[in-house]
């Protein structure tokens, strides 16, 4: 593992990845990997998780290549220096802040999106000019071999490594030093992944998770705010960090809400949704098991069917969910809903405040202004108002949570930005040492009261303005010298 | 509960009421740090007297004014800052309203330094309450005249809830960091960086270190010395050589070291007259401890300037070293004292090589006539800031964040990072309940083809 991280760190240093020309090139090799092996990337998605090729290719591949289009073209200017305001002493210099790619990047993907968690940080980070090392989770393995099998085939092999194993390969992993760490996964994990970049003094970016709550007001049109939040919810059997993991509501528009998400369900997956090719399975055994077990004692309002050989829960709907029971106490991760009815929007702020802040907040309804006053008191990583998901698609927006649910963001320039050291440079001349006189000790208490007049005020004037102000700086200097003061 | 959890309870209880939401009333509360440094300048300078030897002159243009600039920036810029930025928009969310909504992170944890022991507190408090933060202070121990004067005047111009100031030790700040924060901004050395980082991890508290290394310093042969001497002198004595971003020691072409050498002496002879000690405006080092490690870096160097130290005062002169190895001890960790090392490197490329064989510094230093030379020193190393031609000065302009990279920190602040870095930037799109129409493809069931693309 050391060896392997040293080969790659070694390939750092030679400087071959800070030319802006060989970032676009692996960025152009990635593109033509993802359309040339399209199929066999749709194939191993769909075996990880029983996913349609429609599917895999819209939920995972389409935003890989969004990404590494966007990328390459916004990379000049994203990378370029960029001016900085100056002030009235710098008025002549040249300030700007540069960014300059870190290191070595260590990318640890999740098992839900095994391609797309994986690559679309990878794009940031090759963007930014940096060497990466790429762990995808290993319970999704058809996914992680195939990228260990792939990626050298189009990248820079020293440049960009995969690594792939389970805790013990991971454990080895995060005792080497990296620049930064983008972790997608669990809480628990993610305090793991930090002890470990502390030792290192490694900045990381954790993309975690939490119960991300949805909110259903009572003025909003309810088959629509249904129907998207079936789609979001059951997507990926309900396997998405930013699905709407609970929904809150009045009693009063409870089984409304029920009914309306059965039709939804049956329109998208038909009336045996066991059958439906749209429909995805629970990952493994294990999330199987703990998905079943959050179901106990709990009033099932719809579906609840499950079947253990094929790993397959039907979309489920829990009705007048008891906040104290197991299935509000973790995130869900899987596609059952429950309702948590409450008074009014209000009472959901405050349920909402009293746990978690999740990685993202939901909230449906006509009124605007019902809307913000939810926004302004809660926190969460992000919001999308009248819908579920949406958010994340949209790269000017920075993806990330907050609290719990993670630090740091990423998507499109906040990709480039997060893998990326912004170094701020102060280009002064070795002339004009007239206006640094005042600086120079020995001091006097006239010294300080003109050092209050000139750093106190504020000008966003031309040259005239400030080679005066030098003069009097001067004038200054030569009277207090001359004992005038 | 013990004493140091109460305390961060009733702050967090206090962020919770909610009260540091409303501009206004953060506005009100950076007024009343302003008012505090006016009204109680006199005993602040004394404060910073009594543990570094500052004057008047030293503890205002070196600290309280950068405040005070910080303070008067947040104060102008807060309502631009805190509005909701509006992104850019793609054709499938046009007709949404999609944008960045700023908000406070909730109570954040500020851990002084003792170097700057009120800039390096109050700078970064300016930024976390004008985020709407409720902060809670803990100032280093070793600047011991400040750390008390600041835990009896805040209390007198701040909400006293909100933003409490918690004193002591090791011990106490162990306890500290056992509570959950929602960011800790930490000033000071490597080691502690981790122990932070690691207390922060348990917590999943987002961390801003700002730390420390060896700030190269390259003078070029062909510049005026006369000049480039000055500045670096400037920077390296100032505080008695205990500055984070100070010019730790300098790379130059052998055919100049003498030169350096003269004109250092003289710069600070007209700084300092011919014995420091007299000064004014000459500091002192902070402790005992402190004072027998910057002396120790001195065993088996040449000195070819000062060298002489008084333990009893905590005076260290103004020192020059020539011809420096770079095993030596004095090359082996950030001096954070008056002994500037001259180490002779036979070119640009030589400097380059001995900087990126080093831990990544907080700031490096350029001199040089050349913009070619400057451009190639930047383009080949790293480190958190740069300024060429001079020193320091890149962390006096509000608009460069400041802030170090690898070992030297992560994270950075002052001006609008500072009000970036003490909040969540919460990525909203709002959408209309309407044109369902158009969504009507995202929904299963998909087509029975992959369809062509």
């Amino acid at each position: 593992m050391e060896r392997e991280v040293q080969r790659v760190r070694a390939a750092f240093g030679s400087g071959r990845s800070r030319p802006l020309t060989f970032r676009r090139r692996q960025l152009e090799a990635l593109r033509v990997m993802v359309q040339e092996r399209e199929k066999d990337i749709l194939a191993a998605i769909g075996a990880d998780l029983s996913k349609s090729e429609f599917n895999a290719y819209s939920q995972e591949v389409i935003t890989v290549l969004g990404e590494i289009d966007l990328m390459l073209e916004k990379l000049p200017e994203w990378a370029a220096a960029k001016p900085a305001q100056r002030n009235l002493l710098t008025m002549l210099d040249e300030a700007y802040i540069q960014p300059e790619p870190l290191g070595v990047v260590l990318i640890i993907g999740a098992w839900n999106y095994p391609f797309a968690l994986i690559i679309q940080p990878l794009i940031g980070a090759i963007a930014a000019g940096n060497a990466v090392i790429i762990k995808p989770s290993e319970v999704s393995e058809n996914t992680a071999k195939l990228l260990a099998k792939l990626l050298p085939q189009y990248l820079d092999q020293d440049l960009y490594a995969v690594v792939t194993g389970g805790v013990e390969e991971t454990t080895e992993l995060l005792k080497q030093r990296f620049d930064h760490i983008l972790y997608t996964g669990n809480t628990t994990v993610g305090k793991i992944v930090m002890q470990a970049a502390a030792k290192h003094l490694t900045p990381v970016t954790l993309e975690l998770g939490g119960k991300s709550p949805c909110y259903v007001d009572r003025d909003c049109d309810l088959d629509v705010a249904c129907r998207r939040i079936a789609w979001g919810k059951f997507m990926n059997c309900g396997q998405t960090c930013i699905a709407p993991d609970y929904v809150l509501c009045e009693p009063s528009l409870q089984d409304l809400i029920v009914q309306k998400v059965q039709e939804a369900v049956k329109g998208f997956y038909g009336e045996n949704v066991k059958e439906s090719p749209d429909y995805e399975r629970i990952v493994n055994l294990r999330h199987f098991k703990r998905i079943q077990s959050l179901l106990e004692g709990q009033k099932i309002a719809f579906g609840g069917e499950m079947d253990e050989a094929t790993r397959y829960i039907a979309p489920t709907i829990l009705t007048d969910v008891d906040p104290g029971t197991k299935v509000m106490q973790e995130e869900i991760f899987g596609p059952i809903l429950p309702i948590v009815p409450v008074k009014n929007a209000d009472e959901a702020i405050q349920f909402i405040n009293e746990r978690e802040k999740p990685l993202a907040f939901y909230v449906f309804s006509h009124n605007s202004k019902l809307i913000k006053r939810m926004i302004d008191g809660t926190s969460s990583g992000g919001v999308t108002g009248n819908d579920v998901i949406m958010h994340f698609t949209l790269s000017s927006l920075p993806f990330g949570g907050v609290g719990s649910s993670g630090m740091g963001a990423y998507h499109g320039k906040h990709s480039f930005d997060t893998f990326s050291h912004q170094r701020p440079c102060l280009l002064k001349t070795l002339k004009r040492e007239g206006v640094n006189q005042l600086r120079y000790p020995p001091n006097s208490q006239s010294k300080v009261d003109w050092a209050k007049f000139f750093m106190l005020k504020r000008f966003n004037k031309e040259r005239l303005c400030l080679l005066l102000l030098t003069l009097l700086g001067v004038l200054a200097a030569v009277l207090i010298k001359a004992g005038y003061y | 509960m013990s004493a140091i959890s109460e305390v961060v309870q009733r702050a967090r209880a206090a962020f919770n009421s909610g009260r540091t939401r409303p501009l206004q009333f953060r506005v009100q509360q950076l007024e009343g740090l302003r008012r505090l440094i006016r009204e109680r300048e006199k005993d602040l300078v004394g404060a910073l007297a009594a543990d570094l030897h500052k004057n008047e002159w030293t503890a205002y243009y070196e600290e309280i004014v950068y405040v005070l600039e910080e303070i008067d920036y947040m104060i102008r810029k807060l309502p631009e800052w805190a509005a909701d930025e509006p992104v850019e928009k793609t054709p499938h969310t046009q007709q949404d309203e999609a944008y960045i909504h700023s908000e406070p992170l909730g109570v954040v944890l500020i851990i002084g330094s003792w170097n700057y022991p009120f800039n390096l507190t109050i700078q970064p408090m300016v930024g976390a309450i004008a985020a709407g933060n409720a902060v809670v202070l803990k100032p280093s121990e070793l600047s011991e005249n400040t750390a008390s004067l600041l835990a009896t005047i805040l209390p007198q111009y701040l909400d006293q809830d909100l933003y409490p100031v918690i004193n002591g030790g090791v011990a106490e700040t162990t306890e500290v960091l056992k509570e959950r924060f929602d960011h800790i901004l930490f000033t000071g050395s490597t080691g502690v960086g981790r122990v932070v980082m690691m207390a922060a991890a348990k917590h999943l508290t987002p961390v801003t270190l700002e730390l420390g290394g060896k700030n190269p310093c390259y003078v070029d042969k062909d510049c005026d010395l006369d000049i480039a001497c000055r500045r670096i002198a400037w920077g390296k004595f100032m505080n008695s050589g205990q500055t984070c971003v100070a010019p730790d020691y300098i790379l130059c072409d052998p055919s100049i070291q003498s030169q350096v050498v003269e004109k250092l002496k003289k710069s600070l002879k007209e700084f300092y007259g011919e014995d420091a000690k007299k000064s004014r405006d000459y500091g002192r080092i902070i402790n005992s401890r402190h004072f027998q490690r910057v002396m120790g870096l001195l065993e088996g160097q040449k000195v070819a300037y000062g060298g002489t130290g008084d333990a009893t005062t905590r005076y260290i002169a103004p020192t020059i070293l020539t011809d420096v190895d770079p095993q030596s001890p004095v090359m082996q960790e950030e001096v954070f004292g008056p002994v500037l090392p001259i180490m002779c490197v036979r070119s640009l490329e030589e400097a380059i090589q001995f900087i990126t064989q080093r831990e990544k510094p907080l700031a490096l230093y350029v001199f040089s006539p050349n913009d070619k030379v400057i451009k190639k020193m930047i383009a080949e190393t790293s480190s958190g800031g740069v300024t060429a031609n001079d020193v320091v000065v890149h962390i006096t302009v509000h608009s460069l964040p400041y802030g170090g990279v690898g070992d030297s920190g992560m994270g950075s602040y002052h001006g609008r990072k500072s009000f970036e870095t003490f909040s969540h930037r919460r990525s909203c799109l709002v959408r209309p309940l309407l044109n369902e129409e158009t969504l009507k493809a995202r929904y299963p069931p998909s087509p029975a083809k992959m369809p062509r693309h």
